[in-house]
């Protein structure tokens, strides 16, 4: 396995809002192998800020909140300064994802020579949800499908690794929630090579509560169409 | 008789749409503006000579006048609702590219460390 030394290079960007009670946590877990975390503040209320800072990671803030959307194309223009950067983990803030998970990815974008690496919740049977949001995330899937003609089994997940050369083409545009089916679409768009990797997703009862709603699938999908 | 009025109509839905689809411009504030002004002369005679509008309300077959211009007065309103969604999302998109500058050039004055080298510049963000 990959150890701290040649993950050297890889960047963590995690887009917080509001997450004190866990982001140390999160963070410090991430750092035991990838050192190099960039944390963006999405004008956080509660001092998320400063305990991703204490947690080692650096912390950029947005004056005004934007939406996660804009907090991740924040953090991709942050290490796209960073000469030594060679891919870039999207990571939640929220501790619903694993970290060894990101490792093996990185590790897939390495050896397969991708553009981006997705997490799916799908590909096999560790991640536990309900009945209503495995529908809707189907659906968001079928979407994604006909709009893009890239057969995704998770169009939704939060974890992915991204090559260099990619981070340089993304522009996120949706600043709220659309922002995974438009980084899809120009991931399609760019012709990028990709791939699916199983991630396991723990809902915690806090990462539940900080969750979205089910019915925001029609905010996405009318934010997606009136851009 | 009321299908011409419905052609109209759907016509007139199409046309806000691709308004509020597609990119504004000079040009399409021309349109906008001499919309409003036909509106106002439209405003204006239906006061002082409504029968014109009953009388234009049959060549379309749309029974009376004053059904004619709540039709128009929904159609105006849908446009307003297109042109500013849009504008809004213009907003937006540069209030967002202005706080993400604002963002980093603050982050990089409280690292002043070597690991950001230059303050990011200002890119092609519409």
């Amino acid at each position: 396995m990959c150890e701290t030394s040649c993950m050297a290079q890889t960047w963590v960007v995690v887009p917080m809002y509001n997450e004190a009670s866990v982001i140390a946590s999160v963070i410090k877990e991430l750092r035991k192998s990838l050192p190099h975390v960039v944390c963006v503040d999405d004008c956080s209320t509660d001092d998320s800020a400063a305990q991703a800072r204490s947690a080692g990671a650096i912390v950029v803030q947005h004056p005004i909140n934007l939406g996660q959307g804009a907090s991740l194309q924040t953090g991709f223009e942050f290490v796209r300064l960073i000469p030594e950067m060679t891919e870039v983990v999207t990571f939640d803030a929220d501790g619903q994802h694993q970290v060894q998970d990101a490792l093996d990815m990185v590790q897939r974008l390495r050896d397969e020579k991708l553009d981006i690496v997705i997490g799916s919740r799908f590909l096999d049977n560790r991640t536990d949800m309900s009945g209503l949001k495995r529908f809707v995330l189907r659906l968001a899937t079928g979407y994604t499908r006909i709009t893009t003609g890239m057969a995704l089994t998770d169009a939704h997940n939060g974890l992915r690794v991204i090559s260099r050369d990619m981070i340089f083409e993304l522009q996120l545009r949706q600043n709220r929630m659309a922002h995974a089916s438009e980084l899809v679409d120009q991931i399609s768009l760019h012709k990028a090579t990709w791939a699916e990797h199983p991630t396991h997703i723990v809902y915690t009862e806090y990462s539940k509560s900080k969750g979205q709603s089910v019915l925001n699938a029609i905010n996405i999908l009318v934010e997606i169409i009136f851009k | 008789m009321t299908i011409i009025f419905q052609i109209l109509a759907i016509i007139a839905v199409i046309v806000v749409a691709i308004v509020m689809l597609r990119g504004g411009g000079a040009r399409n504030q021309a349109i906008q503006r001499i919309f409003m002004l036909l509106f106002i002369v439209a405003a204006g005679s239906s006061i002082f000579v409504p029968q014109v509008w009953t009388f234009a309300a049959r060549l379309l077959g749309v029974g009376r006048g004053t059904d004619l211009l709540l039709y128009i007065t929904v159609l105006a309103f849908l446009g307003v609702a297109a042109t500013t969604y849009r504008r809004f999302r213009r907003l937006e998109n540069d209030l967002t590219a202005m706080a993400r500058q604002v963002a980093l050039a603050r982050a990089d004055n409280q690292q002043n460390s070597s690991e950001v080298p230059e303050p990011p510049a200002a890119d092609g963000d519409k």
